[in-house]
């Protein structure tokens, strides 16, 4: 993948665990705001956003859905924050296949983060302003940093297919689904 | 495609092992919305009078409301419903937490249980995947423990899950069906127990579809943005330390002894610290920006949860101090206890033993402390073990069991079951009639949109009425909030509409699935809700597609509340069961309550005898419910509403062979 030197505005969704009171409202808008056609549907399955919560533990994380991945890694550090712990999953977002998380229930392709991409764009992404409690915060600052080319959700998709059934097959259906055209 | 609703009810039948999906009747949303109002006629209709509670022919309805799974703020009560084996009528239960919207995505309204498992179980529903598994092995574990058991064996950390515990399993009346840090209690806890059903746990991943997605979804962030900004919604008891209305106005014990100047600052004081010192957070429900849970880790203790009144009640029973009730809730959350009724059964306990009525014999070892006598009680009636067997089945019961004179300490019950413990000097009108008509049990179920006091000051009575310019059903609560100077003058006209409107929004929240913080409760305190009569309409149109006006849905919550007194009409529910506990307020005047008996029932389109008349039934579509009546002889078909019978009329009447 090439990569090269840019300009841009950085955005991120800032996460203040102390604010979040695990009411999952940030879930629900974003299946509403990524249901085609926007807002048809509601279905928290579908997120690119989940709260890990268990409220024993007295643990409420929201972590969005980054990067997909083919090999979860193991996953079994275990971090105590003020008493409680933690597993490593709890604050990671990559979306891997040794849990239940971002990938869409019926077709089990992977659900990315897109930071709600929209034309006109949007002016905080919806799950931030569907966080009353400002557990996420929207912030844009513009940063000189070295790009690399990411890849779109219909990429993403892809490759996870492909890391499933292998290049060949995939080629394969293509060719086939092409000719029935 | 059904909007709002999925358009399918699991019917579960746990003696023959069976399940089935089945798809419902629209008309069901059209007539009674979801929630209580459609378990309200599914009972109707499954559940002969004569049924009893403990019958495997006992239904008991788990209900999402309408707009659960909707972006809809704060809609997330799950009802529960069943008859209850306390009072024999119907149980009124509701939970919030996130049980009601994940069933909607699991692609169900309800979830319909019918007779007994032969050993523990619980239910796995996992969308369309719904298997009755084997609990013997969370036998006696606590409601917590149980949902964390399941979650793991399942490897599903999202499935959210609703358990008794012991109480439960032991088919104690008190118990409850806990769900994260909310219960449903007053009834289904038993009955869950009695089905030898130990949980649910449900997973969802469907979709939930509204009919207008893009209004309701744009209106529901200007509302939810309403709600985290305004402090008239929510529990304001999450924030506000001040506990003096509690402490000092309600009564300590068996509801009995009043401390009217036990709250001081310095109390306060360290009540505060106790809790700020050990709070790890405040959590809300699903899809609400409030935060009315107190999350609480007591050294020694599992972390528990509660909200409102929920903390003074165990104290209270003790003559303790919040420090108690914190180490008494977490264990008493996992055996899944009421702790409205439950610390009451105990004092009631304490009481007899003091009276001598209770002796060492009943009550082996008791201690002498206050506080480790409730424990000491608490553990008995969860096991059954000894006289706990006895009081488990709450204060009318065990009065009656123990004999002896019981019967008298039994001074706080009002249809068989615990009423809020409190004893005032003068007669509240409306809240008489409340109580005495009331078909759901507790106050706090039933009050909420009028002021429980009138307000001393005009201005501040004058800023109080500004705020209902949005929330009033009708422009006359103004004048009658305006117009009320004591608390015991009030007119009758005024007491019964009065009463009309409270239940009005309890039954539209129970069955679209509306928290009552937001609504239904809150008016009362503040009078800025943010749903109310004036937009459920609009809001309910935007998710179903139905064409709802205000008088359409005014309609919907008087069938529901026809329906529902039907129900207990027919199980035997009259006139003389309708009595606030004789000493809830000092000063009595038993011609005055019942004449505003007479004019409440007037009002209601019901008999002398609390009956809804043909003509009421008939005009709310409720025909099925009239014909059983006459056919049973609960209706003789010669009653007409009083309201509108004049002499003259009556001769008419009689004349034609009645209405
Ligand atoms: S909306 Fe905000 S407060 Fe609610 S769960 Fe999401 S991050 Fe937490
Ligand atoms: S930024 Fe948008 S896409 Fe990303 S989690 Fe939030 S709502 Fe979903
Ligand atoms: S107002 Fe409070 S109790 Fe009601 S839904 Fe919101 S968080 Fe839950």
């Amino acid at each position: 993948m090439k990569s090269e030197v840019v300009k841009k505005v950085v955005k991120t969704i800032k996460v203040n665990l102390d604010k979040c009171n695990g009411c999952r409202a940030c879930e629900m808008a974003c299946s509403a705001f990524h249901a085609e056609p926007k807002y048809s549907s509601i279905n928290p399955a579908r997120s690119r956003i989940r709260v890990v919560t268990d409220p024993l533990n007295d643990e409420y994380v929201p972590i969005r859905a980054t990067d997909y991945t083919k090999a979860g890694c193991d996953g079994r550090r275990v971090y105590t924050i003020n008493g409680k712990e933690y597993s490593e999953c709890s604050f990671c977002g990559t979306i891997c296949p040794t849990r239940d998380l971002f990938k869409d229930p019926d077709s089990g392709l992977p659900l990315k983060c897109d930071l709600c991409n929209n034309d006109p764009p949007l002016e905080e992404p919806m799950c931030v302003q569907a966080c009353s409690l400002d557990a996420l915060t929207y912030e844009e600052t513009e940063e000189e940093e070295i790009e690399e080319l990411k890849l779109d959700e219909m990429e993403i998709g892809l490759k996870s297919l492909i890391d499933k059934y292998g290049l060949q097959k995939l080629a394969d259906s293509f060719a086939r689904m092409s000719q029935k055209g | 495609m059904r909007y709002a609703e999925t358009g399918y009810n699991l019917e579960i039948d746990l003696s023959r092992g069976n399940i089935e999906k089945v798809e419902t009747d629209p008309k069901l949303m059209e007539n009674y919305l979801g929630g209580q109002g459609v378990a309200a006629k599914i009972l109707w209709d499954r559940v002969p009078p004569g049924t009893d509670p403990f019958s495997p022919d006992n239904l008991l309805i788990f209900s999402a409301g309408l707009l659960h799974g909707t972006p809809v703020p704060g809609c997330n009560r799950t009802a529960v419903n069943t008859f209850s084996p306390q009072t024999n009528l119907l149980a009124h239960s509701l939970m919030g937490g996130f049980f009601g919207p994940e069933l909607k995505h699991a692609g169900y309204d309800r979830i319909v249980i019918k007779g007994k498992a032969p050993d523990l179980v619980y239910l796995w529903i996992n969308n369309d995947k719904v298997e009755i598994r084997d609990a013997t092995h969370l036998r006696g574990k606590g409601t917590h423990e149980t949902a964390r058991l399941i979650r793991e064996e399942l490897k599903e950390p999202y499935a959210q899950v609703a358990a008794i515990g012991l109480a439960g399993e032991n088919r104690v009346y008190t118990a409850s069906i806990e769900h994260g840090f909310s219960s449903a209690a007053r009834g289904p806890g038993p009955v869950m127990g009695d089905k030898r059903l130990k949980a649910i746990a449900v997973r969802g991943t469907k979709d939930v579809y509204v009919a207008h997605p893009e209004e309701l979804f744009q209106l529901c962030i200007e509302l939810r943005k309403k709600i985290a900004e305004s402090d008239d919604v929510g529990d304001w008891m999450a924030v506000d330390e001040d506990d003096s209305f509690h402490h000092n106005h309600f009564a300590w014990g068996n509801a009995r002894t009043r401390q009217k100047n036990y709250w001081s600052k310095e109390l306060q004081e360290r009540w505060t610290r106790w809790k700020y010192d050990h709070m790890d957070r405040q959590v809300g429900c699903y899809n609400c920006p409030k935060k009315c849970v107190n999350v609480i880790s007591w050294p020694g203790q599992k972390r528990f949860g509660y909200k409102c009144y929920g903390k003074d009640t165990y104290h209270m029973a003790a003559f303790k101090e919040l420090d108690y009730s914190y180490q008494i809730l977490g264990p008493a959350m996992e055996y899944g206890l009421d702790s409205y009724s439950t610390p009451q059964v105990l004092a009631f306990a304490v009481e007899l033993y003091e009276a001598g009525i209770l002796t060492d014999q009943d009550l082996p070892d008791f201690p002498s402390d206050s506080g480790e006598r409730i424990r000491y009680l608490l553990e008995k009636v969860v096991r059954r073990e000894g006289i706990g067997d006895i009081l488990a089945n709450g204060v009318y019961h065990a009065a009656r069991q123990i004999g002896k004179g019981a019967e008298k300490y039994d001074h706080n019950t009002t249809k068989k079951f615990e009423q809020l413990p409190i004893k005032l000097g003068k007669l509240n009108p409306p809240y008489f009639l409340m109580i005495a008509t009331g078909e759901k049990m507790a106050i706090t179920q039933i009050e909420g949109s009028f002021p429980q006091d009138p307000i001393p000051d005009m201005e501040e009575r004058l800023a109080f009425v500004k705020k209902w310019e949005v929330v009033l059903p009708d422009e006359k609560f103004k004048k009658y909030f305006l117009e009320w100077e004591k608390r015991h003058e009030i007119s009758n006209e005024a007491s019964c509409a009065i009463t009309d409107w409270n239940e009005a929004m309890h039954y539209l929240d129970d069955s679209a699935g509306f928290c009552g913080f937001l609504s239904s409760f809150r008016g009362q305190f503040g009078g800025g809700v943010v749903y109310h009569i004036n937009n459920m309409p609009y809001i309910i149109s935007l998710a179903t597609g139905m064409d709802l006006d205000k008088d359409g849905l005014w309609r919907i919550f008087q069938r529901n509340r026809n329906l529902v007194r039907a129900l207990n009409v027919r199980r035997g529910l009259r006139r003389e069961d309708e009595r606030p506990p004789e000493d809830h307020w000092a000063v009595r005047d038993h011609e005055f309550e019942q004449k505003l008996l007479d004019d409440y029932y007037t009002f209601k389109g019901w008999t002398k005898d609390g009956i809804p008349t043909k003509e009421t039934l008939d005009s709310l579509g409720l025909e099925y419910v009239s014909e059983d009546f006459l056919r049973r002889g609960i209706l003789t078909g010669n009653e007409s509403t009083p309201s509108k019978e004049t002499p003259a009329q009556k001769d008419e009447e009689l004349k034609s062979g009645g209405r």
